[in-house]
């Protein structure tokens, strides 16, 4: 059975995550964005787009991150912006890390001219700059948190690809596969039964890592009007309005530590979950 | 040395070999293929995608009147086929011309000119200091693994490569500037402030060169923020990864065996572990490097520094492929001569590394 | 009175799966002179009871019992006192030559090092040491060598570099942890002629680490037999190799090549993989594989058993006390 799984598992199980600070924190931080993401509607003290207060308040007992240039209580679209950031980020790797994936198990498994020329583009995405593409995509398929996913996703997924591809070509010196090779399986039926247990564990720690990663280049693009548009209560739209009216230091301070919260969240997490894995493929995932 | 029984491998020095020259030559061909991958795809995938450049060109009138609309598109070539714009694109860009941007109506090749240095200017700070403050944490980080003084670092270092860089440059905008007053407004110089004659085009390089005192400290009041800003992300890069490289070299037999030798411990880090460390942490500074230029669209945009970041920016908007795939190619080309440096580097420090590596 | 005595050594290390001993209870000792080989199954914890001498266990490994060297406590040492211990009084020869010699560094830096650390000699004078050095190890063109990177040599003459840089500060105790693995056999037989040499001439003692009984019984004064961190049976090496008592060892040496002992090949034969640490076995470890094992064997940790005055083994079961008994059932 592959290695690599069973320490993934068994350092998942025995040398709990639970037992790394870190990890801890950012598992009880996530979980309290998803509640309040979540439970939104009874948790908010306002709705988050009703303009009934007054403009600019400074934080206070009744608004507590005080209100912004369209009288909106802040803490109440903070809450609200939970249920675009987090979900949308978590879309975003899942999406890459499919589509790198299949990139990197049909690179490494077909080798040969097919492998080395997806490499080569593979090194391609990796030479260009990343938000300057999924600038460029966003603004053409129109400013749209969806197309703002779809933009990242076309940058972001080569990372995936390079690791799966590495592990495949470490498997594949493996007995088992040649074993099933010589016994006739099909190509698609080796990768699939064979071998994905063995990229499992190291893909999920890599996607772990990337989920925070994510959440900045969404809520960049939203900051720069690429992402999320008025009045969605998106963070990094939020933190372009302190931006503005960058003397009202709470309209963009509150929604910035919302990110940096979850990113920071969701990083400790996937450290942690790399270094519970084995320094083999630790290494592979640095790398 | 003689070859002796036993032998298992025998490695010539790099430069007296016959291997050197053919290297480069090779790495240098892969370099200019992924240069030209790198427009390729930023055509294909500009293309691929819906979006009209005429529209986010021309404005509401001037966009109803289809006259305007074939004037304009036949001066940016836009009436043609695709596969006849990208063969026009290419060739002119092997006579070094990198077309006309839709949205400044210039030469993207003059626009970059300008754009460029001033993103240089902050980057190359930034990565100075990332080297340094990066460098010397990730070490006390591995030297103290797992003691309170590595907890500290390590959660330094993921706060650093978590903080969105457009917030953070706005926070310290806020403090530095309008708070303490200690920084300087936006741009590059004070309103109205004169640039000092072009030489590199770095504003500090040239006010020195110009032997213009004031202006230089003006121009390095002026990028220090947005510098330190960007270099923030870069640092909690180079920690956690000289960290990484400095544990994952402990782990060596040949350091145990070092230290088995009852050599002093600073003398073991020192000779042994950094060593072998420095080496890919060339690596990454060099990538680092090119992900800092990319990064700074998000700090220029709150700076208005007029860079590289914000000419991005305005190109994209503008869906100006012309201007898109210059600064695409400007920042590709960086990464891959970074990648290219890193790897002779490489392998004229250290012939023997390259299998372990 | 013996150079190193060993005594109720234990080794904890950590693992994914919480701590696990790899080296339990192991007592051992080595004179002025002699030349002890310590042989065992991968993974039986050979290399960590060596590392325990020089404080070099894996991050997070800790030894208890104790380690007396010249008549002093070494185990609880400081770190400074370890420095004064490490490659002046006690060196070691690491498993890999391919890995365990630094790619960057010259073999100059290598040799001379510690030895200018330790003795404070100048640097023409280390660099004379360094040549007499490379000539006692036999390597060709010592001057040459010394400005060479090791990958420039062939494993057999690493591992001549690695006993170089081990003798360098004339160590009383020299820790060979495989010197022979990896090389091949006419190389081997070189190293082993030089190991030889070097205790007749030094009188250096000698703990040499092996999975390999041939280099075992050419090399050896005295043997251990290690199975998952204990010690199995010890004795001089003649009369262990050529009247093993406990069943394991019984197993290796039937098992070697061209040895068709006794009548019972399926008995003595030994199946299956040895247990992976934080696994072991309760009881007698090796009752997983023995094939005289009794209900008790699961239980029980084996009390040591003295055959005579210099041969021990650890199984109360003893089958092979009388060799008609062998084979039968
Ligand atoms: N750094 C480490 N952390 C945790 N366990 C380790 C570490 N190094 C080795 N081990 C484990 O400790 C056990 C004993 O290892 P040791 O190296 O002493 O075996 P050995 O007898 O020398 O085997 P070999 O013949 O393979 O060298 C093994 O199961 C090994 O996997
Ligand atoms: S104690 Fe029992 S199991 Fe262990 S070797 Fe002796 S007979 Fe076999
Ligand atoms: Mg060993």
């Amino acid at each position: 059975m592959s290695a690599i799984l069973k320490k993934f598992k068994r350092s998942k199980s025995a040398n709990s995550i639970w037992r790394q600070p870190l990890a801890v924190v950012g598992i009880v931080i996530i979980l309290t964005w998803t509640i309040l993401a979540v439970f939104a509607p009874w948790i908010a003290p306002y709705d988050p787009n009703a303009q009934d207060a007054d403009k600019f308040l400074t934080p206070s007992a009744q608004h507590w991150m005080g209100t912004d240039e369209l009288n909106r209580d802040i803490w109440s679209r903070i809450i609200y912006g939970a249920r675009i950031s987090l979900p949308y980020s978590l879309l975003l790797v899942f999406l890459s890390a499919t589509l790198g994936s299949i990139i990197g198990a049909i690179s490494g498994y077909a080798g040969g001219k097919v492998d080395s020329f997806l490499m080569r583009v593979t090194d391609v995405f990796f030479a260009f700059p990343g938000i300057v593409l999924a600038m460029a995509v966003a603004a053409a398929l129109g400013p749209q948190i969806r197309n703002a996913v779809i933009a990242v996703t076309i940058v972001a997924w080569p990372v995936y690809a390079r690791l799966v591809r590495g592990l495949i070509l470490n498997a594949k010196q493996n007995d088992y596969v040649t074993a099933s090779a010589l016994l006739g399986s099909s190509a698609l039926r080796t990768m699939v039964v064979d071998l994905r247990p063995n990229l499992s564990g190291p893909v999920f720690v890599l996607a772990s890592l990337e989920v925070g990663n994510a959440l900045l280049l969404l809520s960049g693009l939203s900051f720069l009007g690429l992402g999320a548009q008025p009045p969605a209560a998106e963070w990094g739209s939020m933190v372009s309005m302190g931006a503005v009216n960058f003397d009202r230091w709470w309209v963009g301070l509150f929604p910035g530590l919302a990110i940096l919260t979850a990113v920071l969240a969701f990083n400790f997490i996937g450290d942690s979950l790399r270094d519970a894995l084995d320094p083999r493929t630790a290494k592979a995932l640095r790398d | 040395m003689r070859p002796v029984s036993g032998e298992r491998k025998t490695r010539k020095r790099p430069l007296s070999g016959t291997g050197f020259a053919p290297f480069i030559i090779r790495r240098l061909l892969t370099s200019i293929i992924l240069v030209f991958g790198v427009t390729f795809i930023a055509f294909s995938i500009t293309q691929l995608v819906p979006g009209d450049p005429v529209a986010a060109n021309l404005g509401q009138s001037a966009y109803s009147d289809p006259e305007i609309v074939a004037a304009f598109e036949k001066e940016f070539g836009l009436d043609q086929p695709v596969p006849v714009q990208y063969y026009k694109y290419v060739t002119n860009l092997l006579q070094g011309d990198l077309g006309v941007s839709l949205s400044s109506k210039r030469p993207v090749a003059e626009d970059l000119k300008e754009y460029f240095p001033a993103t240089l200017e902050i980057a190359l700070i930034a990565v100075l200091l990332a080297l340094v403050v990066g460098l010397l944490l990730g070490i006390i980080s591995a030297v103290t693994r797992d003691r309170l003084a590595d907890q500290i670092i390590r959660v330094f270092s993921l706060t650093g490569v978590s903080m969105p860089a457009f917030w953070t440059a706005l926070t310290a905008f806020y403090i530095f500037f309008f708070v303490l007053g200690w920084a300087p407004g936006t741009g590059r110089l004070e309103p109205g402030g004169e640039a000092p004659p072009t030489v590199t085009g770095l504003f500090t390089i040239d006010a020195l060169i110009a032997g213009d005192f004031s202006t230089f400290r003006q121009a390095f009041s002026y990028l220090l923020l947005p510098a330190v800003v960007l270099a923030i992300y870069a640092i909690g890069v180079l920690t956690r990864f000289t960290r990484a490289s400095m544990l994952e070299i402990l782990g060596n037999d040949y350091v145990r065996a070092a230290r088995a030798k009852g050599l002093p411990e600073f003398t073991v880090i020192r000779r042994h572990v950094l060593r072998p460390a420095l080496l890919s942490i060339i690596t990454v500074a060099g990538v680092a490097f090119s992900s800092l230029l990319a990064g700074s669209v998000l700090v220029e945009n709150v700076f208005s520094w007029p860079g590289l970041g914000q000419y991005a920016y305005r190109a994209a908007v503008g869906l100006d492929l012309p201007g898109i795939m210059g600064v695409s190619m400007v920042v590709a080309t960086v990464y891959i001569t970074m990648n290219l440096i890193v790897d002779i580097l490489y392998r004229i420090i250290d012939p023997q590394m390259k299998d372990s590596a | 009175m013996n150079l190193l005595t060993v005594e109720n050594l234990t080794v904890t290390l950590a693992t994914g799966s919480g701590d696990a001993q790899a080296v339990r209870n192991l007592s051992f000792n080595v004179g002025h002179g002699e030349i002890l080989g310590i042989a065992g199954e991968s993974g039986s914890g050979k290399t960590m009871t060596a590392l325990s001498m020089l404080g070099l266990l894996p991050y997070k490994g800790k030894a208890s019992g104790s380690i007396k060297f010249d008549g002093r406590e070494i185990l609880a040492s400081t770190k400074r006192e370890y420095r004064d211990i490490r490659g002046k009084e006690i060196a070691m020869i690491f498993q890999d030559p391919m890995t365990s010699l630094h790619p960057m560094l010259t073999v100059e830096v290598q040799l001379t090092e510690h030895l200018r650390h330790h003795r404070k000699v100048s640097k023409a004078a280390a660099r004379n040491s360094a040549l007499e050095l490379l000539a006692t190890v036999k390597i060709p063109e010592p001057a040459s060598a010394l400005s060479a990177h090791p990958s420039q040599f062939s494993g057999g003459m690493r591992q001549r570099i690695a006993i170089a840089m081990a003798l360098a500060c004339e160590p009383k105790l020299l820790i060979a942890d495989e010197p022979t693995t990896a090389l091949d056999v006419t190389v081997q037989a070189g190293i082993l002629k030089l190991l030889h040499q070097l205790r007749k001439d030094r009188n250096l003692s000698v703990m040499v680490i092996t999975h390999d009984l041939g280099v075992l019984s050419s090399l050896t004064d005295r043997i251990m037999i290690m199975y998952a961190g204990s010690e199995v049976e010890s004795g001089a090496t003649s009369d262990l190799l050529q009247n093993p008592r406990h069943p394991y060892t019984k197993g290796l040496i039937a098992a070697l090549p061209g040895n068709s002992e006794v009548n019972s090949k399926n008995l003595l034969s030994i199946d299956g993989m040895p247990p992976e640490l934080g696994n072991f076995p309760s009881g007698c470890a090796f009752h997983t594989r023995c094939k005289f094992a009794k209900a008790s064997c699961k239980e029980t940790v084996p009390e040591v058993l003295n055959l005579s005055s210099d041969h021990r083994i650890f199984c109360p079961v003893n089958p092979f006390s009388e060799l008609s008994n062998s084979g039968s059932k």
